[in-house]
């Protein structure tokens, strides 16, 4: 096999392994306003908070992120190690794709690193303003992401205007067509039902029921705008063979939406991450051996061979990756190994620490620190 | 202001932002890793408490500094298109090894010792910290390797065919004698951010009177601990500083000259001499007063007290001879902006000399545990953590914009690299949100680090960290 079509696969396996491990990260993100919700908030009429207890929504937030705070940010390296691979083996498609698609790169951008600031830093202040603000930055973190990844990947597979010079010559609204919008709404709905079946299988408790259940009503409506983009995808540019995948992609889908109800979790998570990486998979296969096709002239588009790098480049390049890629997958699985188990309202420590108290006290008598760090709770 | 001036504003805004977060990183992993190194051997629980104290201080920086990492990889992408495609082949591969090597190592490990507190054996914990301070340090070697070839292009080859530059070893690019001293110096660099910051951080807890009186002996050994790492870390700088001087000459003599200000050649013999301070135009064409050492310039580019240093008017008459006639290296003026270059320099030795020698002073003042009373110790304390960072920033300007007018030194000029097909109103967009993005993550990073700094470490936790004698139920030690 060409080393040009090597890397074309590496690549797809790195966008693969990206979407079917943030895909539920930004699951997790956009549940947040749903599964995190104040249970009751607003119908206690003796103004008494819901914000006590394992089942407050509080507590939930905070199970729902515990389920994806050690793993998250490895998650997001394979996005980083997409774009350096695709530097590396296809200058020109990085340099086409990067500098062609610039607002949307930008909007992701600010979303990755308000999110990924969100997850540190919600909980290292003790104070409910603080927490909402950050909460919404996990909320629009994890959702336009989606969102415009879907539209970025459904631009790239049909076809943006590139002129002879590889030089992206539409503007923001040539990307954002019904179909590329189509795309992004599909990864919203089908990473909501995908972030709702992890927390399904991560957590305990009545946030596992409410998951569950959420997952499936989601996972409905993901099913049938899946179903749409890859129908209207695959129409412009599919092969046969990437007609099958994307429809291996739908059954698996369904499957994990029918499993769900019996209540194997497990199933119906790893039925769903088997249909993201499909249908990741088909959109490559219907790609190849374009990278990126122009809609001006056929004879524009970047292909696997007027866009890559040398062969001795590829070829240090594919070493290094053989030697290390599955180290890096080795003890990334040993990660989610160590912290497999589930995640309920009691793991959540009550004590907050004296630095995120409203008023830090900078004068804790000694001896007494400890007592006081005891007693504090994570009401507010 | 063209699409030109906006990518470089935002190129240098959102590289000296990152980069203030980098080196702490860098060097605070290894702080916090030696310091749980030290509970594990001794049990002493004051190591222990100190390990979570600056662990915390570190994760607030170390989010800040990945969040802003992401936007480096995809700018080149975005704002210098021309430039990614004509070294993709070359500049591409160290970046995406950078990802899979480091990036993976330092995220995964980072997450398992966050959360791993009580949840896995204390020995891969503490293994988790030292593949996490590992992690930073490769991170540090691939992206350097990338520097370097721009700053000393080696190990290619210019193809007419494709119109681009294309590896031909790649070995030669890692081991790019610029890379080889350049490695070294910014990796002791950073172990002086880290420690300067475990030094300023321990010393104000020592100085403030609330600090409770049972805290001082700790606190005195985390910062003797900081002084240690600051002071071998600046002995460090100095000697690859140093050593990069002359490579610096031989490959770049512009940036060299341009450090000194350097007009005319010095020739073999005469000794170059070093103005420690100028007072006069910024540029140095005309001085009023000077503080020079004679022959210094000569001795720290060359080796020698009388080597010759060339002079910036008859590099300037080199190069047009040499590089004009080509589009690709064709410019006005080879000279970068000299009173950048001259100052950068200056205050890049001048800020680190003085936080190495504020570890020596705080190292022979710890001697005793006499209380830190004066209020010197307030300005002592928060000068120490700013001035290698402020090192750091100078350093990188000094490099970067000595470089100019080159992207990549004798190949590719800045002008030529940027994206041709970004409109002026996309960049100028971009350049705003960072900008303002950056600077309000500034209030709030500088925030909570004050917050936790000032609220000092905690006490000792009475529950064990060994998962073995916990129970699955219990709360966990730490989440989000």
């Amino acid at each position: 096999m060409e080393l040009t079509t090597v890397w074309f696969i590496l690549i797809a396996v790195l966008w693969t392994g990206y979407f079917v491990l943030e895909g539920f990260d930004f699951g997790v993100g956009m549940l947040f306003p749903v599964l995190g919700r104040d249970p009751g908030a607003g119908d206690s009429p003796d103004g008494a908070t819901p914000e006590d207890g394992p089942e407050s929504g509080e507590i939930r937030r905070r199970v729902m992120l515990s389920t994806i705070g050690p793993v998250w940010d490895g998650n997001e390296v394979w996005l980083l190690t997409a774009g350096g691979a695709t530097f590396a083996a296809f200058p020109h498609w990085y340099a086409t794709l990067f500098s062609g698609f610039y607002i949307p790169l930008l909007a992701i951008l600010v979303a990755l690193i308000v999110r990924a600031l969100a997850f540190d830093y919600r909980g290292k202040v003790d104070d409910p303003t603080w927490r909402r603000r950050w909460d919404l930055a996990i909320f629009w973190g994890s959702l336009l992401p989606a969102l415009l990844w879907g539209v970025a990947f459904t631009n790239i597979v049909r076809g943006v205007p590139i002129d002879a010079d590889r030089e992206y010559t539409g503007n923001l609204l040539t990307l954002l067509n019904p179909a590329a919008l189509l795309g992004g709404l599909a990864l919203v709905a089908l990473f909501a039902a995908y972030g709702a079946m992890f927390l399904a299988l991560k957590t305990d408790g009545a946030i596992r029921a409410d998951a569950r259940r959420i997952a499936r009503n989601v996972g409905l409506v993901a099913a049938v705008l899946v179903v749409a983009w890859l129908g209207v995808v695959h129409a412009t540019t599919g092969s046969a063979t990437s007609w099958a995948l994307a429809g291996l992609a739908a059954v698996l889908l369904v499957a994990s939406l029918a499993v769900l109800p019996s209540g194997r979790e497990g199933w119906a998570f790893l039925l769903a991450f088997g249909a993201i990486g499909v249908a990741v998979v088909s959109l490559f296969v219907a790609l190849f051996p374009d990278v990126m096709p122009s809609t001006t002239d056929a004879a524009f588009s970047l292909t696997t061979t007027n866009a890559s790098s040398t062969d001795y480049t590829l070829r240090i390049m594919t070493w290094v990756a053989v030697a290390f890629t599955p180290i890096v997958v080795l003890y990334q699985s040993w990660s989610y190994w160590t912290f497999r188990k589930r995640v309920s309202g009691h793991h959540i420590p009550t004590t907050v620490a004296a630095a995120a108290r409203q008023d830090p006290p900078t004068n804790p008598p000694a001896g007494l620190s400890g007592a006081a760090a005891g007693e504090a709770t994570d009401a507010s | 202001m063209e699409p030109l001036n906006l990518a470089r504003w935002q190129f240098g805004i959102t590289t000296v932002y990152h980069y203030f977060f980098v080196p702490i990183t860098i060097g605070l992993s290894l702080a916090v890793a030696l310091m749980q190194s030290f509970w594990m051997r001794t049990r002493n629980p004051e190591w222990l408490r100190l390990t979570k104290f600056f662990g915390k201080l570190f994760t607030i920086n170390f989010a800040i500094g990945l969040a802003t990492g992401i936007v480096q990889e995809f700018q080149f992408g975005m704002n210098w298109s021309d430039y990614s495609r004509f070294v993709g082949d070359i500049f591409g591969a160290p970046l995406a090894i950078e990802a899979l090597l480091a990036f993976f190592l330092e995220s995964t490990f980072l997450g398992m010792w966050i959360f791993g507190w009580g949840r896995i054996n204390e020995k891969l914990h503490l293994g988790a910290i030292w593949l996490v301070h590992i992690g930073t340090v490769l991170s540090a070697f691939f992206i350097l390797a990338a520097n370097s070839f721009m700053q000393n292009p080696v190990g290619y080859t210019n193809n007419p065919v494709t119109g681009r530059a294309e590896l031909t070893d790649f070995v030669a690019v890692l081991t790019n004698k610029v890379q080889l001293v350049t490695f070294p110096h910014v990796i002791m660099a950073a172990w002086m951010s880290g420690g300067a910051f475990v030094l300023g951080v321990a010393l104000w807890l020592m100085w403030r009177s609330q600090t409770p009186d049972g805290d001082q002996p700790m606190y005195r050994r985390a910062a003797r601990l900081g002084a240690v790492v600051l002071l071998l870390g600046g002995i460090g700088t100095t000697i690859t500083g140093d050593f990069q001087g002359k490579v610096m000459t031989e490959v770049q003599p512009m940036k060299m000259a341009a450090a000194e200000a350097l007009y005319e050649t010095s020739p073999e013999g005469a000794g170059a001499s070093f103005s420690i301070i100028t007072v006069g135009t910024p540029d140095g064409r005309n001085e009023t007063w000077a503080l020079t050492v004679p022959k210094l310039l000569s001795f720290l580019a060359t080796g020698t007290l009388d080597g010759e240093v060339q002079g910036i008017n008859n590099l300037q008459a080199d190069y047009e001879l040499a590089y004009s006639d080509e589009a690709l290296t064709e410019a006005e003026n080879y000279r970068p902006i000299i009173p950048v270059t001259y100052w950068t320099f200056r205050w890049m030795i001048g800020t680190g000399m003085a936080a190495a020698a504020i570890a020596a002073y705080a190292l022979w003042r710890l001697r005793s545990d006499r209380r830190l009373t004066s209020r010197r110790w307030l300005w002592v304390s928060l000068g120490v953590i700013a001035l290698p960072l402020l090192s750091n920033s100078f350093g990188w300007m000094f490099t970067e914009m000595g470089r100019q007018p080159w992207l990549v030194f004798g190949v590719m000029t800045t002008k030529m690299g940027v994206s041709p097909g970004v409109s002026n109103w996309e960049v100028a967009l971009s350049l705003a949100t960072f900008t303002l993005l950056y600077g309000a993550l500034a209030v709030v990073e500088v925030g909570l680090t004050l917050r936790y700094g000032r609220a000092g470490a905690e006490p000792a936790p009475s529950e064990s960290l060994d998962p073995s004698e916990r129970d699955d139920d219990e709360p966990f030690v730490f989440t989000y």
